[in-house]
């Protein structure tokens, strides 16, 4: 299970994210919601290691996340950021089997292949499997990362605004397969949305973040409500149901 | 390793082997055994240099994510020229610390490698610190090096400033045995030391944070690559003078002819390019223009020239 317990964080004097206490649910989807600046990528960051916090404590399977060994964490989590620059050129094979880096430390046994194979057939990234990424589409290079994500085969798997520069269908059907993950195979996964729509109709779970702070969290459910939005984003929202669904529409 | 890559890499090393041959045995003449010996030694910290060169080079590409970065902005070329210019200037060319090379090997080096130390120490008490930051403390205390420099060089006595002028190109005409063999020693306990950490080298390709998702423990990863860089850079420039101008060309051109991430690959690659840049280069030096020129000279003038054809076929291709 993923907690964390009094998190802080701070750039230079100013407070980004205060004494957050937050129990994620196991094999779930739960998204972060909020403004811009509330702190929601941040507290993914600390959550995921990559951020360093100035005060509070991060558990991860009843053990703090610095007790982790590096290699050992790395098999237990996994974190996609929505930018990711690099100035390796690769083929999306290679991509993914960097996923099975934690276990192979760089030499692949024929399990691993296994592995690779497998990601690759479930993002439908076969035909692509020699292209190289710098000639992929942004929607593309995104499947190619998730499929990584996927041969690493962690428990946990948080990810950074992944709907970022996808189209809607692009869109759609990263969510849909996120929510397989799930239902399929047990995986627990967090993930920072700025689209609350797509929230709601894919997510479990929801925590709702303000200046640094979480000021709602429950289920889908009891989250998507016009009082508790209210709260969250600091303006009136309409909520209406189509299909059992609750949309919140906020263009007007 | 791809078949591709494999016939490359023979063609290089080949090619490297030729070159060497061709400088052991090109007009030699009167005595075999004592030219053998002279040329011996050269090639043999050509050969030194290259390695260290080359690797440290590569290295420094793949932590800093950046291709046209080299280890030289880490200041150690300019803190080399300064201790020079320093000792000629309070001590005298005559002293031994001057005069003797096994000395000033040992005092160039230990102080090189304490600079670094002292660097990266005063900088990693803060537990994760931005390679970028430490860059920009190399520059700045670079460029003070090489002011403090130049300023002595003007007030010194001008047959004293052939001395330091003479160690300001890289040279391989003045290397000797012993300090050839403490080289070795050096750089082969850092590419030791390195194989530990060889593994991670592909990942780090992949940036910071992707590394770290996988498992890499980056930011001690980073402060060894940075003292394996450190130490490899001060063998090569105790023992020739400043080189690292050879590191940004070797590497550009060996990433254009194999362009894969594959450290196993890159890395031999670029030190076979630099044996054949520094020993073509040498050569070219001794016996086509009789020492008219500095080695430098050549190598960026051919090696550039190489880099710009790859370039226009890349972009016609």
């Amino acid at each position: 299970m993923i907690e964390t317990k009094q998190i802080t964080k701070k750039y230079q004097n100013k407070t980004v994210l205060n004494a957050i206490d937050l129990e994620v649910p196991e094999k779930k989807i739960t998204a972060f919601i909020g403004s811009n600046g509330a702190g929601k990528s941040t507290l993914l960051g600390i959550v995921s290691r990559l951020l360093k916090k100035e005060g509070g404590e991060v558990l991860i399977d009843d053990m703090d996340i610095n007790e982790w060994k590096s290699k050992a964490l790395s098999k237990k989590l996994a974190i996609l950021k929505q930018n990711n620059q690099m100035t390796a050129r690769l083929t999306v094979e290679d991509l993914v089997s960097f996923g099975r880096f934690p276990y192979s430390q760089g030499v692949l046994t024929k399990d691993d292949h296994e592995k690779v194979t497998e990601a690759l057939a479930y993002m439908g990234l076969e035909p692509l499997r020699k292209n190289y990424l710098d000639a992929l589409s942004g929607g593309q290079q995104q499947r190619a990362y998730i499929a990584m994500i996927i041969a690493q085969d962690t428990d946990y798997v948080l990810l950074d605004e992944p709907l970022n520069n996808l189209d809607m269908k692009n869109a759609v059907q990263m969510m849909k397969t996120l929510r397989r993950l799930v239902d399929d195979f047990g995986k627990t996964i967090i993930l920072v949305l700025h689209d609350i729509n797509f929230a709601s109709c894919y997510a479990d779970y929801m925590v709702g973040l303000k200046n640094g702070e979480i000021v709602a969290q429950g289920s889908t459910e009891e989250i998507m409500t016009s009082d508790k939005l209210k709260d969250i984003y600091d303006m009136h929202l309409d909520i209406t149901e189509i299909n059992q669904c609750k949309y919140c529409l906020y263009f007007k | 390793m791809p078949r591709k890559s494999m016939i490359q890499m023979s063609a290089l090393g080949a090619f490297a082997l030729l070159s060497c041959l061709l400088f052991m045995f090109y007009k030699i003449g009167g005595s075999w055994s004592f030219a053998l010996e002279e040329r011996g030694i050269k090639l043999a910290a050509i050969g030194l240099t290259a390695v260290a060169i080359a690797v440290s080079t590569l290295i420094f590409q793949t932590l800093t994510q950046n291709r046209i970065l080299t280890p030289s902005v880490m200041g150690l070329d300019s803190l080399y020229m300064l201790f020079q210019t320093l000792l000629v200037f309070f001590i005298g060319s005559n002293n031994p610390l001057m005069a003797n090379k096994n000395i000033n090997f040992i005092a160039t080096l230990v102080l090189m490698i304490a600079f670094s130390f002292m660097l990266y120490h005063l900088l990693f008490r803060r537990e994760r610190v931005s390679i970028y930051f430490l860059l920009l403390l190399g520059i700045v205390f670079g460029t003070l090096f090489q002011n403090g420099s130049s300023f002595m060089q003007m007030l010194i006595d001008p047959n004293e400033f052939l001395i330091v002028q003479g160690k300001m190109f890289a040279s391989f005409n003045s290397v000797n045995g012993p300090v050839l063999g403490m080289a070795s020693i050096v750089l082969i306990l850092s590419l030791v030391y390195l194989a530990y950490w060889f593994k991670y080298l592909d990942v780090l390709r992949l940036g910071k944070d992707q590394a770290i998702n996988l498992g890499v423990p980056y930011f001690k990863l980073a402060r060894h690559l940075l003292i394996i860089v450190s130490i490899m850079v001060s063998v090569a420039t105790a023992l020739v003078g400043p080189v690292t101008f050879l590191g940004l060309l070797v590497v550009n051109v060996t990433y254009q002819l194999f362009d894969t991430y594959r450290h196993k690959v890159l890395i031999p690659g670029a030190i076979l390019l630099s044996i054949i840049a520094l020993v073509f280069g040498q050569w070219m030096v001794e016996r086509i223009f009789t020492f008219n020129t500095t080695l430098s000279v050549i190598i960026n003038f051919i090696g550039g020239a190489y880099f710009i054809y790859l370039l226009i076929k890349e972009s016609r291709g």
